[in-house]
């Protein structure tokens, strides 16, 4: 049975200030992720990946189709979904990467990642952030810092580690290792597969080849979900 | 999978100032734990709706429903003025854009927060004191000036005092008009990282009126876009940031610098 799966799912943008110009991004967008399995989507800048896992984590709204993720026994349509059902969804089973670290005033990098498990199980998720941390070669030094003089690759790693803390079934990963070196693409390549065996069902977008060769199970090609001009 | 009942629901707010609109047709539901953030400029009727939610206007027409502490859902038309009064010192929190409108400048930072806290019955002086102390600790003010006015306070010291004085009674909603309004940036700040802290750790409901949208990004949950009285759009915070669909949230979006 699959954890998640996109059908027919479509977005377009209506730009009001620019005389109501309709920007379509992606149409009829089909894939089913497994439990376990990795996804990489592929395609050239501007192909719409970074949309479409906007569309699964519900930051995009969906115009067409249906995006099915699977809560239990019940499957729940995203697209058609409260907003409240959203962030019960986020909460407990869809986890996302994004490119940057929107960073909070004066929270220390350690507390950025720990919130991860929520406020109330911040003493908890101390002990297994300062893991992830060290995993990713974030020197301890920095822990008790804000992110945001953190370098860009720095914030990237505390972004990781923030979206890997919790064990939710659906992860999304939006270019992870852009800014990183070969040691820390590594770590985050063994974190990944850890997910897997865990039975996490990820949906990535990578750009460099061999992470991409060491993650993926499957590469999905966004450019034949394109719009016709 | 959330099938409780919401805390908050408003069905038709619609308030007529003579001729001149308030706001029309509101209706929204806020559950337990949820923060919404009501944006728009200055005359789009923000305020309005949060003083028609929080009964000190009377609407034109629509009602308001709150979930009382005994579980029992009741129209807050119909409740007494002493139930009213009673909601507001104990359930509810009310900050102001101005400290001065929600303290007694006359009276100690102590016995600022200490007087909520006799209002739902507290009687033992060294218990108050003792709580009113950690709770100027949680808000970062040294707990060395309790006896002090807040006329020596500076204009983010009183805010935090305000909102102290508010949460002290541990209410399940709070209403915020524009907390971080006339404040420094670095000031602004801090405000926003202890409200955000507090919000959540206390696990409250909230509605705050703010026309900045980075504000509205850092504590909210979901966002309802006013203009002219009405509700333009409304949805999760990074959807109507992110994925703005009407012209005047698109317009509102594109016009500030990326928070």
């Amino acid at each position: 049975m699959d954890a998640l799966r996109l059908s027919g799912a479509g977005k377009t943008f209506t730009m009001h200030l620019q005389g109501g110009i309709r920007l379509p991004v992606v149409a009829d967008v089909n894939f089913a992720v497994e439990s376990g399995q990795c996804v990489v989507l592929a395609g050239p800048s501007g192909a719409g990946k970074s949309s479409i896992l906007k569309m699964i984590y519900g930051s995009y709204r969906c115009d067409q189709g249906e995006i099915l993720v699977r809560h239990g026994n019940a499957l729940v349509d995203i697209t058609n979904a409260q907003p409240r059902q959203v962030l019960h969804l986020r909460r407990h089973l869809i986890g996302y990467v994004s490119q940057f670290l929107r960073v909070v005033p004066r929270v220390p990098a350690l507390d950025v990642v720990a919130e991860a498990l929520g406020r109330s199980g911040l003493a908890a998720g101390r002990a297994r952030a300062a893991d992830l941390l060290r995993r990713l070669n974030i020197p301890e030094r920095l822990w008790s810092l804000p992110p945001a003089t953190f370098s860009g690759g720095e914030q990237q790693r505390i972004n990781i580690a923030r979206g890997f803390l919790p064990e939710l079934p659906i992860l999304l990963l939006d270019e992870p290792t852009a800014s990183l070196d070969a040691e820390n693409r590594r770590a985050v390549v063994d974190l990944v597969a850890e997910k897997k065996r865990r039975g996490a069902a990820i949906v990535a977008i990578v750009h460099d080849e061999d992470v991409r060769n060491a993650i993926a199970d499957r590469v999905v090609d966004v450019t034949r979900f394109a719009v016709a001009a | 999978m959330t099938d409780e009942r919401p805390l908050l629901s408003a069905e038709g707010l619609t308030k007529w100032y003579g001729r001149q609109l308030g706001c029309r047709d509101v209706s929204f539901e806020l559950y337990e734990g949820e923060v919404l953030a009501v944006v728009g400029e200055s005359g789009s009727g923000k305020t309005t709706l949060l003083q028609l939610l929080s009964t000190q206007l009377e609407p034109s027409a629509g009602r308001v429903h709150y979930r009382m502490r005994d579980d029992v859902t009741r129209d807050l038309a119909a409740l007494s003025d002493a139930e009213r009064r009673f909601l507001f010192r104990t359930d509810w929190g009310y900050v102001h854009q101005e400290p001065t409108l929600g303290l007694r400048m006359a009276v100690s930072a102590g016995a600022n927060v200490g007087e909520r806290l006799m209002a739902v019955g507290a009687r033992h002086y060294g218990r108050i004191r003792g709580t009113a102390t950690s709770w100027l600790d949680r808000v970062e003010i040294d707990p060395g000036r309790i006896d002090e006015t807040p006329r020596s306070y500076s204009g983010g010291m009183r805010q935090r005092l305000q909102i102290a004085r508010n949460l002290v009674t541990e209410p399940r909603l709070v209403f915020m008009d524009e907390p971080t309004g006339g404040l420094d940036v670095s000031v602004q700040a801090r405000l926003l990282d202890l409200l955000r802290g507090l919000v959540a750790d206390l696990g409250l409901a909230a509605v705050i009126v703010t026309h900045d949208l980075a504000v509205a990004r850092l504590l909210s949950h979901r966002i309802m876009v006013m203009k002219g009285g009405e509700m333009v759009e409304s949805g999760l915070a990074d959807q109507v940031l992110d994925d703005p669909r009407e012209a005047y949230t698109q317009l509102l979006v594109s016009s500030i610098l990326p928070p």
